[in-house]
């Protein structure tokens, strides 16, 4: 068992109670309950967590909280791992297993990374260009952190949704303040913060508020927020997304700091919250100051060294430098020195820091070094020391000689950037503050408010001040409240601070270029030469350099280096920090994985699947499924031993001599009423539906106002004032959104309802020359001879004793009726034509036979063989098209453009291959001459192709340029495998071109 | 995502539950044929596209599935009004406009 060295005695937020094995890289380690993985790491002395992206520098944690750059681990093993959490997030927990990972530069180009300059793709891998192929494979090796885990996630999640009045985002001493007088004013208020306990800052303070610890205040808000009864706390969930009209996403992590547990609920909530107000109390991060090896394990934010000290009890090393800019760092300095260590020096970038806080540091005996930088880190594997020189009154260079401290922990600050990453994503632009010296929110609107140190504020009873006038607000503007405060502002004994100063690159006695690293942004290795030389190379926009350098480009989103490397950039473009922006922020805020934004839409969940009332019979017959839309449609119905070709051979022949049947209750359904539905149908279809006898049936074909198919099918009138109509399987809700289109908005003068009725009817197609002897054994009322019920007739009877439509269909150019009956009875009815054709060898047919049959027909099928600019001209339908109606259909006009006239538009035909036994795969493009080298005219596709065993050879439909004055001249398809078939244009109706056989 | 009230359902109910058909207030020609091939693609084809208010047609898919018109920012996303389908265009009065 391992001690803990850096432990300190007494104090911090932890039980000592509770000890907690854990590993890291296999080292067995020990920390307490109430750690983060980064504090129980830094409690054992760990400085090293991760080797650098580019370079493979050590690095040591730096932070303590999402900003961190460097502590990107990989927990536990196998298909439940998690890769890339950062360890000052992740709660310790017993038998947690850590390792570091390696970034996939690291693994590809190991020790040479380091040659690696800013842009390096760009210059490396853009020529020649028939390169480029080779090297995208190895970069695509090398992208990225981390490793995926292998296997399915055994983990669930859900998402859940809220309306809330009032949305406080963080529940640090702005945001408890914000929730405090919402819910007073009896709002309905969510608050969401990251951390495991709310208090954010406070928990880490050691101000006292109201007379008590910055815990205590915490405690009593949280008492009395837990109380109201419109209030939902929830503590580890990160707001992460701030999306158009107060919608957010909070990702809340309800099992993670428990471990694996694979029972029971599930491990992440996604939380969409539409709020009528928000409040923004996201805090700020402190900035880091960019120096020479200032990645050096041991280099930390000063805020950071204060988190680990008080709340953790844990001082991650004995002897304290402090590099600052302003009065707020001193405060770290006191603590380090209240818990019996070393604070070698605090080196104040100001020259003449005057304040209550410096005086305090200095009769504490503290050595105040002002004027002065560090310049430098110095150490291996881990700081030892730091050097400092002074600097001129512009903070821009050296004054005098450097001279080294000994010391083993470096504590920088360089200002605060607000957390203003949430305003950000909604687009509004930040603006940059002179006076802050940083990035405030844009104007956020009348929706959302920002308190707290998001807007800059430094102290915590302004903090709570503000904080407590935003939840005023914002409750008072969904009606709750005046907007008056009723909480009383704390007194913390802060004292006011003197002006900080603004620095974002020290000074070292080398040039930037030849000074050793000053890293900008630890998480992708980008320093300030490297963004020096962007702007060298012509680079003066903020969104470019990003993008040349990996600026702000890691799963940190530059939480850290954005502010530095933005300033540093105006420096080197001569031009204001204002000027050159920041980039923006996107979704989320923190990485977040893909099972909480799939949620429980997984597997078979993933998207709903239709079924018709014939299913489980097509099951039992061992039917291959085909996907059409939603539906699962039968693909064919093997027999024991049976190939595909073999099957649909069988089923085909089985239509064209015998009799088989089909499920087409997929097909979608419309059921058309009222005076103008005759005028209605005429408006959308190319063909007159209003001398239509009642009985018959119609094919007709529906153009987009561009005069393109973009359905077809038949329509029957059942009565007078009312008519069915048939779509195709896929586009159903399409075509019914249509008609509901032009019915509301163009034509609401017409009297005429639309009726979506597919799931009403289940359809069995009994088809062949023996489908007549079928239905009369279950039909009596329906006179099934050929003069009494003809082609394109509709009757209504009974069919096994059920009411049924039975419509004289065909899609297969053989005698067909469709029975109709209400779904509820598709079953029944489909056992009994199935009993009742056993005698005649029925076969059940899948959607394979029922195309091969419709292409030996030459029938096209909309969106396989059209596909969004064939006009019926094109596919040789004219005969469907009644162009001198009152009221032009839709389309009408387009079939008339010139373009659409023109005699060189590709036109349906029909290819036969010289090689009978050859199919030509679908997409096959055709040429003309097909020794001419590339690149050659195409003269066409291939759109619909099968083996047809009545014909017993292949059979193709193409659309051909001159398709229609083509017929017998021989075309080439160059296959992808080299060889070459070729076809001659025929007629693309293969089969019966009388259509003899249907009119029997 | 946006929060849409339909004025038939007279809710505030998310974007999820609604599909956008277009620019709203395009009436169809009265007499197609009348029109030159140019003047038939200008109804096709050019929509006016603005940076700013837009006056765009939207379905309640999810819902009551009627067709209404909605005014809306293109840059804030903001919603200014919403009416039903054949209110005439509030830009152009005098048309007869769906």
């Amino acid at each position: 068992m391992a001690a803990q060295p850096k432990r300190l005695a007494e104090g911090g937020r932890i039980d000592r109670s509770r000890a907690l094995d854990f590993s890291f890289d296999g080292r067995a380690l020990q920390g307490y309950a109430g750690d983060t993985l980064a504090s129980a790491l830094l409690a054992n002395g760990v400085d090293t967590v991760a080797r650098s992206f580019k370079y493979g520098r050590p690095r040591g944690i730096v932070g303590h909280g999402p900003e961190e750059p460097n502590a990107i681990l990989h927990l536990g093993r196998g298909p439940g791992s998690i890769p890339n959490l950062r360890a000052t997030e992740v709660e310790l927990f017993d038998g947690l297993e850590a390792r570091s990972t390696r970034s996939g530069l690291q693994r590809l180009f190991g020790p040479f990374g380091r040659f690696l300059p800013a842009g390096f793709y760009y210059k490396t891998f853009m020529q020649p260009p028939r390169l480029w192929m080779t090297w995208e494979r190895l970069l695509r090796r090398a992208a990225g952190f981390g490793e995926a885990p292998d296997g399915r996630d055994p983990d669930t999640y859900d998402k859940m949704n809220h309306h809330c009045d009032v949305l406080v985002v963080g529940a640090g001493p702005a945001g408890l303040a914000a929730a405090l007088e919402a819910a007073r004013s009896g709002a309905r208020v969510l608050v969401g913060d990251e951390g495991q306990e709310f208090g954010g800052s406070l928990l880490a303070e050691t101000l006292t508020v109201a007379g008590g610890s910055g815990a205590d205040w915490v405690e009593d808000a949280v008492a009395e927020l837990s109380s109201c009864p419109d209030v939902t706390l929830l503590p580890r969930a990160t707001v992460s997304g701030y999306y158009d009209h107060n919608f957010f996403t909070i990702l809340e992590r309800r099992t993670d700091h428990l471990g694996p547990v694979n029972g029971g609920g599930s491990r992440q909530r996604l939380h969409r919250v539409r709020a009528r107000q928000a409040v923004l109390a996201t805090g700020a991060i402190e900035r880091p100051l960019v120096f020479a090896n200032n990645d050096l394990p041991g280099v930390m934010l000063a805020s950071s060294v204060a988190t680990y000290v008080n709340r953790y009890a844990v001082a991650p090393g004995d002897r304290l430098v402090l590099f600052t800019t302003n009065d707020g760092a001193y405060r770290t300095a006191m603590d380090w020195q209240g818990v019996g260590r070393e604070v070698v020096a605090v080196i104040d970038a100001r020259q003449n820091p005057e304040s209550a806080q410096v005086r305090a540091a200095m009769d504490a005996g503290i050595d105040v070094i002002p004027g002065h930088g560090v310049i430098e880190a110095s150490g291996r594997g881990r700081v030892s020391g730091a050097v400092i020189a002074p600097l001129n009154d512009g903070g821009v260079a050296l004054t005098g000689p450097s001279r080294r401290l000994a010391c083993d922990l470096i504590a920088v600050s360089g200002g605060w950037s607000p957390t203003l990453h949430l305003g950000s994503q909604t687009g509004v632009r930040p603006r940059w503050s002179d006076t802050a010296g940083a990035f405030l929110p844009g104007d956020l609107g009348e929706h959302a408010v920002c308190a707290g140190a998001v807007t800059g504020r430094r102290s915590l009873r302004g903090c709570i001040e503000e904080g407590a006038s935003a939840g005023a607000l914002a409750a008072s503007r969904t009606g709750f409240g005046d907007g008056d405060t009723t909480l009383a502002t704390p007194d913390t004994g802060e004292s006011p601070e003197s002006s900080p100063r603004a620095m974002y690159l020290v000074p070292h006695g080398k040039p930037v270029s030849r000074a050793p690293k000053q890293f900008v942004d630890l998480q992708t290795d980008v320093t300030a030469a490297d963004i020096q030389l962007a702007a060298r190379e012509g680079y003066t926009s903020v969104e470019h350099v990003k993008r040349y350098t990996a600026l702000g480009f890691g799963t940190d989103q530059g939480k850290l280096g954005n502010v530095n490397g933005v300033a540093i950039l105006a420096r080197a473009l001569g031009q204001d920090i204002d000027a050159t922006g920041t980039t923006m922020f996107r979704p989320a805020y923190t990485p977040m994985t893909f099972g909480a934004a799939a949620g429980r839409d997984t597997g078979e969940m993933f998207d709903p699947e239709r079924q018709t009332p014939m299913h489980r019979w097509h099951e039992a017959q061992g039917a291959v499924w085909e996907d059409v839309g939603r539906w699962k449609r039968p693909h064919y119905y093997p027999r024991s031993g049976e190939t595909m070709q073999q099957a649909v051979n069988r089923e085909c022949l089985a239509v064209r001599d015998g009799v088989a049947i089909f499920d087409a209750s997929t097909l979608g359904k419309i059921d058309i009423q009222g005076p103008d539905a005759a005028e209605f149908l005429d408006r959308v279809y190319t063909t007159g539906f209003r001398r239509l006898g009642i009985g018959r049936c119609r094919y007709g074909l529906m153009l987009h106002e561009n005069g393109y198919i973009f359905d077809d099918g038949v329509t029957a009138r059942m009565a007078d004032n009312r008519y069915l109509m048939h779509t195709t399987t896929g586009n159903a809700e399409v075509v019914y959104a249509w008609l509901e289109f032009w019915r509301q908005t163009e034509w609401p003068e017409l009297d005429v309802h639309l009726t979506s009725v597919t799931d009403h009817w289940a359809t069995a197609a009994v088809v062949g020359p023996k489908a007549r002897d079928v239905l009369r054994k279950l039909c009596t009322d329906i006179d099934f001879d050929g003069d009494a019920f003809r082609f394109m007739d509709v009757r209504e009877g009974h069919v096994a004793d059920i009411p049924a439509r039975v419509f004289r269909i065909s899609f297969s150019g053989e005698l067909s009726f469709e029975v109709n009956v209400p779904a509820n009875h598709g079953r029944r009815v489909w056992d009994a034509l199935i009993e009742a054709g056993t005698e005649f060898d029925i076969t059940p047919y899948g959607t394979e036979a029922m195309h091969v049959l419709r292409a030996e027909k030459g029938f096209i099928i909309v969106g396989q063989d059209t596909d969004g600019s064939v006009t019926p001209a094109d596919v040789g339908m004219d005969w469907a098209v009644r162009r001198n109606k009152a009221y032009g259909f839709l389309g009408d006009r387009s079939l008339t453009l010139a373009d659409h006239l023109r005699q060189d538009r590709f036109q349906l035909v029909g290819l036969a291959t010289a090689d009978p036994r050859t199919v030509l795969p679908e997409g096959a493009q055709l040429v003309e001459d097909p020794g001419h080298r590339p690149p050659v005219a195409m003269e066409g596709h291939v759109t619909s192709s099968y083996y047809s065993a009545r014909l017993a050879r292949s059979i193709a439909l193409a659309m051909v340029k001159r398709g229609s004055k083509r017929t017998g001249q021989i075309l080439y398809a160059p296959l992808a495998n080299g060889r070459i078939v070729s076809a001659t244009v025929v007629s693309p109706v293969f089969y019966d071109p009388e259509g003899a056989r249907q009119n029997v | 995502m946006l929060h849409i009230r339909c004025p038939y359902c007279q809710e505030l109910r998310s974007e999820e539950e609604f599909s956008n058909a277009g620019e709203a207030h395009i009436r169809r020609p009265p007499d197609p044929a009348a029109l030159s091939d140019a003047e038939w693609g200008d109804y096709l084809h050019f929509r006016k596209n603005p940076r700013g208010p837009h006056r765009e047609i939207w379905v309640h898919t999810a819902g009551c599935r009627r067709y209404f018109n909605v005014l809306r920012d293109t840059v804030s996303y903001e919603i200014l009004e919403v009416y039903p389908a054949g209110v005439p265009d509030p830009d152009a009065p005098g048309e007869p406009t769906p």
